[in-house]
């Protein structure tokens, strides 16, 4: 596939991405970052992102079905989790994280369950999207050309 | 001898002599007495301006005394020396009574006249008796008149003022019958209606037209009517000789109006009572003008008390009529609120019974978009996805507009890009517009401010609903948006010219215009556009979709920002224009994109590069640590990072460590940011230690003052971006600090 469709369609799914609120203006910051002297920050900064995000859900999974719930730890992880979807401009992640926590302080465990749960969607689509996207740049600089860039 | 005195010629009458010789005796002893008891009596009473007078009539009448005193002893032979000292006797007596009788000459007539001064004074003294008893009585009629006025003024009840007073009357004057005729409602006839001594007053009217009932009417005096006129034969005649003096006199009856501002006007039919005094019979009494004065004067003052009396009941009947009022209106209220609370109850319970399905709907159905379908497998999801979007939107809708009605939405004012909205808004309307083949364009003036201070979300969603429906009822053509301040000289919405705008300082107003070509509205239609849930058409409802709610809550959004929205159209086909100005607030802060071309508090040159510049990053967080790492390596910076406070305060203690500047997360686990910067300070002098940068994710002003409490150079919040951490890095170069925080 020649690169001017490949840019085409990262341009695409970069409006796209972030139209639909998945990600917001702190993404754009990190693609800034990237330049010949750091050239994988973004895909290093995803990939970091996600392997922390899936044991941290999986630490909140783990405490929600717990009996008693300990709400403090589950809010220190949200607290960590929203952190770091903040810093690398998951917008819907963050949402949900705020959600979550706000039941979390209302120590309503459904509430938890079902902010969680939809903290774990949204955690998904952006990470299927963001890899895609990572996926293509790869193809990009594979095929010798340059990532564009979002105003 | 020889004596000049007669020689006793009857000698042998002794008798004679014997009683000359004893009436001698006894007038001597009277003239000598007199002096006396004169003397006596003048000296006990205080006045008596005559003392020469009496002083010469005691010696005359001494002398006169001692002459005859003298005489007896002439009776008898006697010698020449008592004829001497009678004759010396005699001379004075002579001398002085000639004096005194030269003196009574012009005494006399003073006397006289005394006599006729004292008659004069006690005729005055009768007359001032006279005039004194008129005055008293005078006095007592003005004492009664006081106190019937105060009786009557004492009391607001009717009756009693009209009992009262002819009570009163009665007493003071003593009447024998004092009557009071009350004009009946037809206003044609008197009545009867107050008597003092007749028990069952006759049910008796009288015509107005009588002429004593005129003549009394036109006269503001107490008349004098004969006592065969109907209005003074109130008893039955017992038959005795003549009937008292009978006087009337008109009450006149005021009303509210006649106190109101303009005066008193004498003109229109004034209604009049009538009041009959009648004097007692078979008494030879006579109405004296100081009665029939009282009499008038009572009658006046009957006339003020009655008005008040009227004026009290009517406000009476008015405050109780308010009372009733507020009482229905009290109780309206309370149910309308117990309506509202629960309709909101309801709402809130419907809008999150129904958003939490509707959002799982959503969330499951995108995510099954992403799974392997076949086409119609897709197409069914798809369907779904698009239905329950609608869904949710009309759910959002209702709820938004019912608390926009009863103003508990408020509008989220922040910080924004103008610009990015309106493109925002035509990048998510490109695709549909695009399919239909319609053009979208967007200006924007070059005056507009970039950064406004409002409620972004809130005019994107106006916006986009504006142009949503200028593309939706466009079957071609095109769409055009302008955006720009507004200008005094812009045509205004012909149906409401009252819409002014406030200018200020710290506000703008911006107009937005979305022209298209679309099937436009006909001109009856257009006040009805921006009710709730009716639409122009039905069959449009069913062509383009909608709930009808679009218009009304964009209205309501604009009203909250204190602007106006109204739509223009030439008529059927011919396209329509919406027009709404909002109020945006001039945002004085500054972005950090615009802090190149702009002051900053402190001003600083930005560095790009801080040429390796140690920096120490201590974040829990692993993506964070990462991410500030990235930004500061970006900026030329030496980065080391840590994972939490206790590895930090350990890299700190190494001999020879030169870090400039400290990057500290507040919340971490263990030990956390203030821990970590209270062990620093502890341990490092001020010139000595690195300067600390708080990171932290809360917005509070409480966690923002505690770390500056504690002594931190600045408080940084998370998210940082490239340029927020270019412009704090060269803040903290320059003056050892952020500008907002205390200087070292």
């Amino acid at each position: 596939m020649d690169v001017a469709k490949l840019q085409q369609q990262h341009l695409e799914l970069t409006q796209a991405l972030f139209k639909e609120g998945f990600l917001d203006e702190q993404f754009t910051q990190l693609q800034q970052l990237e330049d010949p002297s750091n050239p994988e920050f973004v895909a290093e900064v995803s990939t970091l992102f996600f392997d922390d995000s899936q044991r941290i859900l999986a630490e909140l999974t783990k405490s929600l079905d717990g009996d008693p719930v300990d709400f403090k730890k589950i809010d220190a992880y949200v607290h960590q989790f929203k952190g770091s979807s903040s810093s690398i401009g998951a917008h819907r992640v963050k949402v949900g994280c705020t959600v979550l926590r706000t039941c979390c302080e209302e120590e309503n465990r459904e509430g938890c369950w079902q902010a969680l749960q939809q903290v774990k969607q949204e955690f998904f689509l952006v990470k299927n999207r963001l890899e895609l996207l990572l996926q293509l740049e790869q193809q990009i600089l594979a095929e010798g050309g340059t990532i564009p860039f979002m105003e | 001898m020889d004596c000049n005195c007669e020689e006793a010629f009857w000698p042998a009458d002794d008798l004679l002599m014997r009683y000359q010789y004893i009436s001698d005796f006894f007038i001597a002893l009277a003239y000598f007495s007199i002096p006396l008891e004169l003397i006596y009596f003048v000296k006990k009473s205080a006045v008596f301006p005559y003392r020469w007078v009496l002083v010469q009539f005691g010696a005359f009448i001494v002398l006169c005394g001692a002459t005859h005193l003298i005489s007896l002893w002439t009776f008898a032979p006697h010698s020449r020396t008592v004829a001497a000292v009678m004759s010396v006797s005699k001379v004075l007596t002579a001398v002085v009574s000639c004096a005194t009788a030269l003196m009574l000459v012009h005494i006399i007539p003073d006397l006289l006249s005394v006599k006729t001064r004292e008659l004069f004074l006690k005729n005055k003294a009768a007359e001032l008796d006279r005039e004194m008893g008129l005055i008293r009585t005078q006095e007592e009629t003005g004492r009664h008149v006081r106190m019937l006025t105060h009786e009557i003024r004492s009391t607001l009840d009717r009756h009693t003022i009209l009992n009262t007073t002819l009570v009163e009357l009665g007493k003071t004057l003593a009447l024998e019958e004092c009557a009071l005729w009350m004009p009946t409602r037809s206003g044609l006839e008197l009545q009867l209606s107050h008597t003092l001594r007749t028990t069952n007053p006759m049910a008796v009217t009288v015509p107005l037209h009588h002429p004593t009932i005129i003549q009394v009417f036109n006269s503001n005096r107490a008349v004098a009517i004969s006592s065969n006129s109907p209005v003074a034969a109130t008893r039955p005649r017992t038959g005795k000789y003549v009937e008292g003096d009978v006087v009337a006199v008109r009450v006149p009856l005021l009303h509210l109006s006649n106190f109101r501002v303009g005066g008193w006007s004498d003109s229109g039919k004034r209604p009049y009572a009538l009041m009959v005094l009648m004097l007692p019979s078979d008494s030879a009494r006579r109405w004296h003008i100081h009665e029939l004065e009282l009499v008038e004067v009572v009658a006046d003052q009957v006339a003020v008390a009655l008005s008040h009396a009227a004026i009290l009941e009517e406000s009476m009947r008015a405050r109780d009529l308010l009372m009733e009022q507020n009482v229905a209106l009290d109780m309206a209220r309370r149910e309308a609120e117990t309506a509202i609370c629960a309709r909101n109850d309801f709402l809130a319970v419907m809008n999150h019974e129904m958003r939490t399905p509707m959002h799982a709907i959503i969330a499951m159905a995108s995510l099954l978009q992403e799974t392997k379908m076949t086409p119609e497998q897709r197409s069914m999801v798809e369907t779904v996805l698009r239905s329950s979007n609608l869904l949710a939107t009309l759910i959002s809708d209702v709820l938004d507009l019912s608390r926009l009605e009863d103003g508990s939405l408020d509008l989220d004012t922040r910080n924004f890009n103008l610009p990015t909205v309106f493109r925002e808004v035509l990048n998510l309307v490109k695709p549909i517009a695009s399919v239909k083949k319609l053009s979208v364009s967007l200006s924007m003036a070059s005056d507009l401010p970039e950064y406004v201070i409002g409620d972004d979300k809130r005019l994107m969603q106006v916006a986009l609903n504006v142009v949503g429906n200028a593309v939706k009822f466009s079957r071609e053509g095109s769409v055009s948006v302008t955006v720009c301040l507004e200008r005094p000289e812009y045509t205004r919405d012909p149906r409401s010219p009252d819409f002014c705008m406030v200018p200020s300082k710290h506000h703008c107003y911006i107009r937005v215009q979305v022209r298209d070509t679309g099937i436009g509205i006909k001109s009856q239609d257009l006040p009805k556009v921006f009710s709730k849930f009716v639409q122009k058409d039905s069959s449009l409802n069913k062509h383009f979709g909608g709930t009808g709610l679009g218009l009304a809550i964009c209205k309501r959004f604009v009203n909250l920002m204190e602007g106006h929205i109204w739509i223009e159209s030439d008529g059927l086909g011919k396209g329509s224009t919406v027009v709404f100005i909002v109020k945006l607030g001039i945002s004085e802060q500054i972005n950090e994109m615009d802090q190149r071309n702009s002051l900053a508090v402190h001003p600083t040159p930005v560095y790009s590069n801080f040429n390796g510049m140690r920096v120490l990053v201590t974040d829990d967080n692993g993506v964070n640590r990462m991410v500030t790492r990235g930004l500061l390596m970006r900026l030329g910076c030496d980065v080391t990072v840590v994972g939490s406070g206790r590895e930090c305060l350990q890299v700190l203690s190494q001999p020879g460590q030169n870090f400039r500047v400290l990057f500290l997360d507040v919340c971490m686990p263990d030990m956390d940011g203030y821990e970590v910067a209270n062990r620093i300070q502890e341990k490092f002098s001020s010139h000595e230690r690195p300067l600390l940068v708080a990171l932290t994710a809360s917005t509070n002003r409480s966690t923002r003052e505690r770390c500056l409490n504690l002594g931190m150079d600045g408080v940084l919040l998370k998210p940082i971006s490239l340029d927020k951490m270019r412009a704090v890095l060269s803040e903290l170069l320059e003056w050892g600090s952020l500008s907002d925080s205390p200087r070292r």
